[in-house]
């Protein structure tokens, strides 16, 4: 029986909204007045996002134009460099007679590691769970805002102190660290071992442990707001999923960093106190050093008991964001949100326990990796529950192709492409062949690099007028989406025909290596299509600034015509978000085309049909 | 702060907070362990016995904790002395704590255990050393408890907070200790 159901939004949220008496005493304003304390040492989870996101987005300009660098080298290794000398200074080696420009191999090492370090900590984790928890976390759940803004704010400067350490890293003398992003001792542990290991290494760990205190501040917080702070009906079994992958990914962080910590704390002992956690029997320069008795490969466990969740730290947002997105622009009930809920839940728990799947080739006990062969490769399982269901989400709805549909839509290709040869790798007898090849680089950039770069686009491009009141350029987002997804694959894809032939990761230059002569032009073609892509990038930063003070403006609070509760605040919400009660909930998020209304937000009450039809 | 009413669970978010934070440190000294009982497990592991200090620095430090709970009930029944007291003993009896570990760590050098060398002794220093910083911090939240008795006059419901915020933490760090003494002493 189809009938429409008809509310006046402010009256109803009036009348059935949750009273907390905000607004009765003037508490917490105080910290709203003055510029600096508004703007900069901002309690509000409002401006702390967009602070998350503006920074993240810096750090993402800076480590992509690294990899434009380091990707001329590998395309080009004969041309010369000697523009970039006005930028890179010394990096570069001019010679004398011909004039030709060359990047210094240890710098091209430093850009490699810069470039993963800075896109997997400070875009992808910061960036992406720091902005949109933080936005949509009080928002959607009817909250005024974080459970403690303070400790808010704190997480936002320990993160932006741990990007000042780095930066600061890249103008040292002996260079910012360049032993790979993983850090594994012995290189990173002997200060004499390279150059980057010295005092960049040192300052390295120094931001990194001060980022681990932003994740964990950050976390705290997300998971108390989530458990404590909900508004009244919103039971968590009507959470947007979007809330499910920021706790979860939350939990995940607060379990795993902790173990990186301790880990960076043991290699900091190694190099600075004479310590042995890591070292043992080694030889520098003819000379043997006196560590006796560590193990390098102990580090490597501490390191990926967080690297592997960290992955799915960078992931599970992109695809609570994917999920939301889907479903308000398909107009459609998101399919099977229980089993996307479990499945979160389930990668979660196996993340945890497939770590050694990195460490195949580091002489782990074989028996012990048949063990994480296959619980990795059970990953799959709750991966392919969630692809299916984002599939038949899409699958005979109204599809409004906009730029946040269709960056969405972009990250399921990738997730599936980029997942496929995950399930290559985590058979531990391919990996032999494949370890430390460009099969993994392609992997790891599809599936994580690039495919949670789209979910943030979906993510910016969808939230943007609840951040800035206004609407991006949707030609320019629909130009950024093809140049990017093309792109993308023109640049990684290539590379899974290098790494089957076996060509390595983290070299310098090819050339010399008669086998891989073939790829020469593979290689150009890589470079080019990378510079491309960048230039995509540029056009959506300019897109981003420009609808900032330009862009359509939003007349109406629910734009999308969405369920969530985020649309139901004042464009230009203030301190406490919404002006007077919280709107209390009645229904899940994914009330889209039921019984022919086009949606039906959380905070309408059930019809008297529907409570029946609950109750049986 | 506008939201430490929660709508609907029974405790207040800031402990709830400090919960989940007592989590991740466990994390830590979970890793730690492991560590240690996977790089025992490597062989070419020194044997020592634990200075006999450390037994003491545990009962001065469950002692702390006692004290610390008498000066929380007595500040509910108001008896002001007794909480006042109650909070020194805690803090002094935690400085006497890391006195100790230090002697501690000079009785495990002068038989021969130095940071340096075999993992095993490393380890020891380490794992102390890091669980030491930790009861530096409940020491600072100490000292703001000590200022509050002293200075405040109304007994306010954030008060009340703040103050069982502080010992939950003294608490944690308290069995923290306990757990790794344990630890240290079964996998010898
Ligand atoms: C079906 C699921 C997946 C499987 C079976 C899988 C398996 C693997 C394996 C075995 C490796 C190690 C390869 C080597 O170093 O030799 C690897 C590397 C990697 N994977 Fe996956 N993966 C999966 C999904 C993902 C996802 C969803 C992400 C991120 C969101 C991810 C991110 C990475 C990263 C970052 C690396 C490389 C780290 C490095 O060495 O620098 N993987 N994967
Ligand atoms: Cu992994």
């Amino acid at each position: 029986m189809a009938s429409i159901i008809t509310y006046d939004e402010k009256k109803l949220i009036k009348e059935d909204g949750f009273d907390d008496h905000f607004h009765e005493h003037h508490h917490g304003d105080k910290y709203q007045t003055g510029f600096i304390f508004k703007y900069i040492f901002s309690m509000d989870h409002k401006i702390i996002a967009r602070q998350f996101l503006i920074t993240g987005m810096i750090w993402a300009i800076i480590g992509a134009a690294m990899s434009i660098v380091f990707r001329l080298q590998l395309g080009f290794p004969e041309e010369s460099l000697a523009w970039l000398k006005p930028i890179l200074g010394r990096w570069i080696l001019l010679n004398e007679e011909t004039g030709i420009g060359t990047l210094d191999p240890q710098f091209y090492y430093a850009l490699v590691t810069m470039h993963g370090t800075i896109i997997v900590f400070f875009v992808l984790t910061a960036g992406l769970s720091g902005t949109f928890s933080n936005l949509l976390i009080p928002l959607q759940v009817g909250a005024r805002d974080m459970a403690s803004p303070f400790l808010n704010m704190l997480s936002y400067w320990f993160f932006f102190l741990a990007g000042a350490v780095m930066m600061y890293s890249l103008f040292l003398n002996t260079g910012p660290f360049s032993g790979g992003w993983t850090g594994y001792p012995p290189l990173s542990a002997l200060p004499q071992a390279s150059s980057g290991s010295a005092g960049g290494m040192t300052l390295w760990l120094v931001s990194l442990v001060l980022f681990v205190v932003s994740v964990l501040l950050g976390g705290i917080n997300y998971i108390t707001t989530i458990l404590n702070l909900r508004t009244k009906g919103m039971s968590l079994w009507k959470m947007p999923l979007t809330i499910w992958a920021f706790f979860v990914t939350a939990i995940i962080g607060l379990l795993s960093f902790p173990v990186l910590a301790s880990g960076f704390f043991l290699l900091m002992f190694d190099r600075g106190l004479g310590t042995s956690f890591y070292l043992s029997d080694i030889f520098i320069a003819g000379q043997a050093l006196d560590y006796v008795g560590g193990s390098p490969i102990l580090y490597q466990h501490l390191f990926w008991f967080l690297g592997h969740p960290e992955v799915y730290i960078i992931i599970l947002p992109a695809m609570g964001i994917v999920s939301e997105v889907l479903s308000v622009h398909a107009r459609k009930p998101v399919f099977g949100y229980k089993a996307m809920v479990y499945s979160i839940l389930a990668i979660a728990f196996l993340s945890f326990i497939v770590w050694a799947h990195h460490m195949f080739m580091s002489g782990v006990n074989p028996f012990l990796s048949n063990f994480f062969v296959i619980f990795t490769l059970i990953i799959a399982v709750p991966s392919a529950v969630k692809v299916f269901n984002w599939i038949t989400t899409l699958w005979g709805g109204q599809i409004r192709l906009n730029s946040a549909m269709l960056f969405a839509i972009g990250f399921i290709s990738l997730f599936v492409s980029g997942g496929l040869t995950g399930i290559f790798l985590g058979n531990s007898a391919i990996d032999i062949q494949m370890h430390d090849t460009y099969f993994v680089v392609a992997h790891f950039h599809i599936v994580m690099g690039v495919a949670a770069m789209f979910g943030m686009f979906a993510g910016i491009y969808h939230w943007f007028p609840k951040m800035f009141g206004r609407f991006m350029n949707e030609t320019l987002g629909k130009i950024h989406f093809w140049m990017t997804i093309i792109g993308a694959y023109a640049i990684f894809w290539p590379m899974h025909y290098l790494g089957m032939a076996g060509v390595p990761r983290r070299y310098y230059r090819f050339d010399s290596f008669e086998a891989f002569e073939q790829f020469t032009a593979m290689n150009q073609f890589i470079t080019i299509a990378a510079i491309i892509t960048f230039g995509a990038s540029i056009l959506f930063v300019v897109n981003f600034f420009y609808s900032m003070n330009y862009g359509k403006k939003q007349k109406v609070r629910n734009p999308y015509g969405a369920n969530t509760l985020e649309w139901t605040t004042p464009i230009e919400a203030g301190h406490g978000n919404w002006e007077g009660k919280i709107p209390s909930v009645h229904r899940w998020p994914y009330d889209y085309g039921k019984d022919g209304n086009e949606f039906i937000p959380q905070y309408v009450p059930l019809t008297e049909e529907e409570k029946l039809e609950e109750s049986h | 702060m506008s939201n430490s009413k929660s709508h609907h669970t029974r405790l207040n978010p800031l402990k709830f907070a400090m919960w989940i934070g007592m989590g991740s440190i466990m994390m830590m000294f979970a890793s730690l362990t492991s560590a240690y009982l996977v790089r025992r497990a490597g062989g070419n592991w020194l044997e020592f016995s634990i200075p006999t200090v450390f037994y003491y620095s545990t009962l001065v430090l469950l002692v702390s904790s006692l004290c610390l709970h008498v000066g929380y009930s007595s500040y509910k029944k108001r008896n002001i002395p007794l909480y006042q007291g109650g909070l020194i003993a805690a803090f002094v009896l935690g400085c006497v704590f890391l006195v100790l570990q230090y002697q501690g760590w000079n009785e495990l050098f002068s038989i021969g255990v130095d940071l340096k060398g075999n993992p095993s002794g490393s380890f020891l220093y380490v794992i102390t050393g890091i669980h030491g910083l930790h009861i530096l911090g409940g020491l600072a939240a100490l000292v703001v408890s000590i200022i509050n008795a002293f200075t405040l006059k109304k007994f306010t419901e954030k008060r009340k907070t703040n103050f069982e915020l502080t010992l939950q933490y003294w608490h944690f760090v308290d069995i923290l200790w306990v757990y790794l003494l344990v630890f240290l002493l079964m996998s010898r």
